[in-house]
């Protein structure tokens, strides 16, 4: 069968690196902060001095236990460390203290959200710990690379999928959920520009139909999840291309440049890895008891499905709403919170996931680094439901809410931002307008209704936008 | 038992550059040693448990408390080539 | 009164009586420092300035100590007898160093040793081999020789050295000295410059049994920087200095006293077998099945933890670097390649290539995995005797101190030279070489005691009874 088109089908199996937001680094007393000045954050222990000794931070491995629970992992009961052999400049050891064949985690599965409800299941093999190697910077006009260890010794733990990702898509809807988890769990900042969150991708193509996975390649150098889906899209066609024309794929780690949006072969050629993995002797074993796991288990945060799924049934949301407001936990807090203060709880989520999380967008933060609370936020989605705000009128009162501890009333007021709906004046405005406007009043009673529309956007324009435009327009029709 | 081949292997995943003249004596003197300890695979072990570690000692933690770190002088003081607050060395190709 | 020629103990005597200063000490020492070591080369450094700490204190130790070169003294050059490690100077104390210092110790110098402590006979030294102070023809023993031989030649009046695999004891035989390997865990390893993190520990090198107490009672203890170092409540070791082992049990181990074994070193050791069992301890042989194995299974680990451990003497942050004139590979990989070819000696490539190859892909199960799992019957044969026995006596090494040069082309009857110190390294329990005897040849031999993990009490009762009773330990090096 000359010619025809093969059907492939893409597997994918993703490998973060995440970044644990502890106070000090996994096996000294350095600060775990990012951006500090080279070599300002390093002591004889990072910077693997002879001599010196890691000791675990028991943070470090709490952490990693909270992780793995929260993704349905199972915990192993017994621990250890172990070294994994291999020189480059930013290992200053020339090993790395990692977990080979006892990692904290393992057996788990993280239930990404798809549509109309559903959800699918990638499982994880592994999660486990180690320590982060320090910063290679290349000066190419002095032909020489500059090494910072200030990030050696931070904690990481590599979450590993299996090969359970059918696309690019659901890789990055896969990172989505797990980013929000993990931020739910607030163990680390996921921060991928800062590197705080890393993601290698593992994908190769099989016949449609077959079981026998590919060969597969290695993706790296992605600083977006934006990125790992676009490397992964270009990596799909490339493979898919070769594989059609009858070639083959070569196994090999390939860099993503952003720039380009292509992946190319790493220059280096990688000798054949032999890390050499044995146990540390430096650290001694740990042993968890199922007690401890209980003790973290217990204290868990509510995890994005739980929260969806019970802000759902609680406040009769959709299953839409419901996701946009777990989409962040001071999201989803703050509507708890306002939806203790009103009823109206559809009305609250939109002004949250409109307006409020737009205003949020635009100055690059979350809600909780705008000036408003829950009490005054409700106050203003009470009075534009009531007609004591137009929309309009509410939205502007909720963009000066944000930049002053002033009340409600007191910016309505100032700004004279109140609806007007008495009777008595919007009836005065009505007349003022039908004199104004004769020809269009006598268009309107020979039976053409639509200029009734500039009559009421005149009394709106009298009145600066404040009157109730529903109500002068039924007081204008009354009177003509 | 070990070739100069394999030799020259361990060499360069030790990381240690040997010329001819080094190769041929150390893969000598490693067989000797590889023979002396071929003695160990006299010993049925299949039932017997592993030591890594002498003492029954486990979970050994230290707080989460930061402590002072060196000063980047003290850090770079050890190195012959620095640069820009960094340790420069050749460059790496990635 | 030579002041040099004293112990630790005898000085503190006299500086409590105010009978001597300890600048005088400091001075003496000194000065034997520049009649002998021109001779001896027992230091790797001697330290110009050596600073007092303020007198009268009663607490305080100020006794000249020798430091092996692979323990971080702040700012001050280790090298561990390397080339690779030249120039570097910690920036940190090691934990025994800050001990040593609040105890107002006063450091000789940097004593000398085979490079990395990889050899028993000091001659892989960077800085050229140590001479043993009883001939100057031979070796002192080896790693720690040169904290031996300082030892014996009143170089200093006590020292620290390192015992992986019989680094102290080996040298404290061979120069006719007391050296203990404390129990792993006992002793801070931070700022030792490890081998082989599982089986190092450092301890006390001295002139009689009552030092080596009063030096573990300022080094031992609990260091929360050593994830291997055992939290248990301090001891007074001086305590079980006590000349009584009526009915104490001693295991004499049958393997010991075969092959190899040079026959004068085989009667001292018979003899003062004898002698400990007419001071009323109970002796009788036992068996140690595993013995002939324990060499090859202290290779494999040792060299395999060496291959890790010093994998991180590259060039990229202290000590040599080295770049070739043309490129081989690339230019990172040469500067690795060619810095460890030229900083490491032939027995450091030998033992990392070693190590290397066993932990290697598809030789990790044959050799290292194995030796773990020999290691464990080795360790069962000692708790097996100990359930019964309260300490295990023998010879500390086959023969006397051998000649310089002699053994330097065959690794493997170099490696013998450990067959019996090998074992409490590999099982963690302490041991002691204290001075049994001399050949006709006026060289020392060693008598090692075992005893159970943290059970330094039972060797010292057992070394300071057979030391009150036979006096070895006053006969001086005549140099």
């Amino acid at each position: 069968m000359p010619d025809e088109k093969k059907q492939f089908e893409t597997v994918i199996g993703l490998e973060v690196h995440l970044q644990l937001k502890t106070k000090s680094k996994i096996f000294c007393g350095c600060k775990n902060t990012f951006g500090g000045e080279p070599n300002t954050q390093t002591c004889p222990v990072c910077l693997g001095l002879p001599g010196s000794l890691p000791v675990l931070n028991r943070k470090v491995l709490e952490y990693a236990i909270k992780t793995g629970l929260a993704l349905n992992c199972k915990i192993n009961s017994f621990i250890k460390f172990d070294r994994k052999n291999y020189y480059y400049p930013d290992l200053p050891k020339a090993y790395q203290i990692s977990q080979y064949d006892s990692p904290v985690c393992y057996d788990g599965f993280v239930l990404v959200p798809q549509e109309k409800g559903e959800e699918k299941k990638i499982r994880l093999t592994r999660a486990h710990l180690e320590e982060d190697a320090g910063k290679l910077m290349h000066d190419h006009n002095a032909n020489c690379s500059l090494v910072d260890y200030n990030r050696t010794g931070t904690p990481l733990l590599e979450i590993v999928t299996q090969p359970d990702i059918r696309s690019a898509q659901e890789a990055y809807d896969y990172l989505q959920i797990l980013k929000l988890t993990l931020q739910y769990l607030d163990v680390s900042d996921c921060d991928m520009e800062k590197g705080s969150l890393r993601c290698d991708a593992n994908i190769s193509l099989r016949v449609m139909g077959e079981e026998k996975l590919g060969v597969k390649t290695e993706l790296k150098n992605m600083n977006s999840f934006k990125a790992v889906k676009s490397a992964l899209l270009f990596e799909e066609r490339r493979q898919e291309g070769i594989l059609q024309s009858g070639g083959k794929i070569t196994q090999e780690t390939r860099l993503w440049d952003e720039n380009k949006q292509m992946t190319f072969t790493m220059r280096s050629k990688e000798e054949a890895h032999d890390y050499r993995y044995f146990p540390d002797p430096d650290l001694v074993p740990f042993v968890i008891e199922e007690k401890a796991i209980k003790g973290i288990a217990e204290n868990l945060p509510e995890l994005p499905f739980d929260k969806c799924n019970r802000i759902k049934k609680e406040y009769d949301l959709s299953d839409y709403d419901a996701w946009v407001l777990v989409g962040s936990l001071e999201t989803a807090d703050f509507f708890e919170a306002c939806a203790k203060l009103h009823r109206n709880y559809k009305s609250v989520c939109n002004w949250i996931s409109g307006p409020l999380l737009q205003e949020a967008n635009a100055r690059k933060t979350g809600i909780s680094g705008l000036k408003i609370e829950p009490k005054r936020f409700v106050e203003i989605v009470k009075k534009s439901e009531d007609g004591s705000l137009s929309n309009l009128g509410a939205k502007d009162v909720l963009k000066q809410a944000l930049c002053s501890d002033k009340s409600i009333e007191q910016i309505i007021s100032e700004k004279g931002l109140a609806q007007v709906s008495d009777d008595a004046t919007l009836e005065k405005i009505a007349d003022e307008v039908i004199k104004a406007n004769l020809s269009v009043v006598e268009q309107i009673k020979s039976g053409d209704e639509k200029p009734l529309g500039f009559l009421v956007g005149q009394a709106m324009k009298k009145t600066q936008g404040k009157a109730n435009p529903k109500k002068i327009g039924e007081i204008i029709k009354r009177r003509l | 038992m070990i070739s100069e081949k394999d030799v020259k292997y361990v060499a360069s995943l030790s990381r240690i550059h040997l010329n001819e003249e080094e190769a041929k004596p150390l893969a000598k003197d490693l067989e000797k040693i590889l023979n002396y300890v071929a003695k160990l695979q006299k010993l049925d072990v299949k039932q017997i448990a592993p030591t890594s570690h002498v003492l029954p000692l486990n979970n050994v933690f230290r707080e989460d408390i930061v402590r002072p770190s060196l000063t980047q002088e003290e850090t770079l003081n050890m190195t012959v080539d620095k640069m820009n607050g960094s340790f420069k060395v050749p460059k790496v190709i990635e | 009164m030579k002041l040099f020629s004293l112990t630790a103990h005898e000085i503190l005597d006299l500086l409590k009586a105010k009978k001597v200063k300890a600048e005088d000490v400091v001075s003496s020492v000194k000065e034997r420092i520049d009649s002998v070591e021109t001779r001896v080369h027992a230091y790797a450094r001697v330290f110009e300035t050596r600073e007092i700490a303020s007198e009268g204190n009663e607490n305080l130790f100020p006794i000249p100590i020798a430091v092996k070169d692979n323990i971080c003294i702040k700012d001050n050059e280790t090298t561990c007898a390397s080339k690779i490690l030249k120039g570097f100077k910690p920036p940190y104390d090691a934990t025994v160093i800050a001990k040593l210092k609040g105890a107002g110790a006063v450091f000789t110098g940097n004593a000398n040793m085979d490079e990395f402590a990889f050899g028993s006979s000091c001659e892989t030294s960077c800085f050229g081999p140590t001479r043993n102070p009883w001939d100057l023809e031979r070796v002192p023993g080896g790693s720690s020789g040169g904290s031996a031989a300082a030892v014996a030649a009143d170089e200093t009046i006590w020292a620290i050295g390192s015992d992986t695999g019989g680094s102290i004891r080996q040298p404290a035989a061979l120069c006719g000295v007391v050296g203990l390997k404390p129990t792993y865990g006992l002793v801070s390893r931070y700022g030792l410059i490890a081998f082989a993190s599982s089986l190092d520990q450092i301890g006390p090198i001295t002139k009689d049994v009552r030092d080596s107490a009063l030096l573990l009672n300022i080094i031992g203890g609990y260091d929360e920087n050593d994830s291997t170092s055992v939290d248990t409540p301090a001891k007074d070791y001086t305590k079980s200095l006590i000349s009584d082992i009526k009915g104490i049990k001693i295991g004499i181990p049958k393997e010991y006293f075969i092959e190899g074994i040079d026959p004068e070193v085989g009667l001292s050791v018979k003899a003062a077998i004898e002698q400990l069992r007419s001071l009323g301890a109970i002796v009788k042989e036992v068996s140690l099945p595993h013995t002939e194995y324990a060499v090859a299974t202290y290779y494999i680990t040792a060299t395999a933890e060496a291959s890790s451990n010093l994998a991180r003497f590259d060039g990229v942050q202290y000590g040599l670097r080295s770049i070739p004139k043309e490129q081989r590979k690339n230019p990172i990989v040469d500067m690795y390649e060619e810095t460890r070819n030229q900083g490491f000696g032939l027995e450091a490539k030998r033992r990392i290539m070693l190590g290397t190859y066993a932990l290697s892909s598809g030789y990790y199960d044959a050799y290292y995995l194995r030796a773990l799992k020999v290691r464990t019957l080795i360790k069962q044969d000692l708790d097996k005797v100990f359930g019964d026995f309260d300490a295990i006596v023998t010879p500390t090494s086959p023969t006397t101190a051998f000649k310089i040069g002699e053994r330097m082309d065959d690794p493997v009857s170099m490696y013998l030279s450990d067959i019996y110190t090998i074992p409490a390294n590999l099982s963690g329990i302490p041991a002691i070489s204290i001075p049994c005897g001399f050949s006709k040849n006026n060289l020392p031999i060693g008598l090692q005691i075992m005893a159970k993990a943290f059970n330094e009490e039972m060797i010292f009762k057992i070394a300071y009874t057979y030391e009150q009773n036979t006096g070895w330990h006053k006969k001086r090096a005549g140099i």
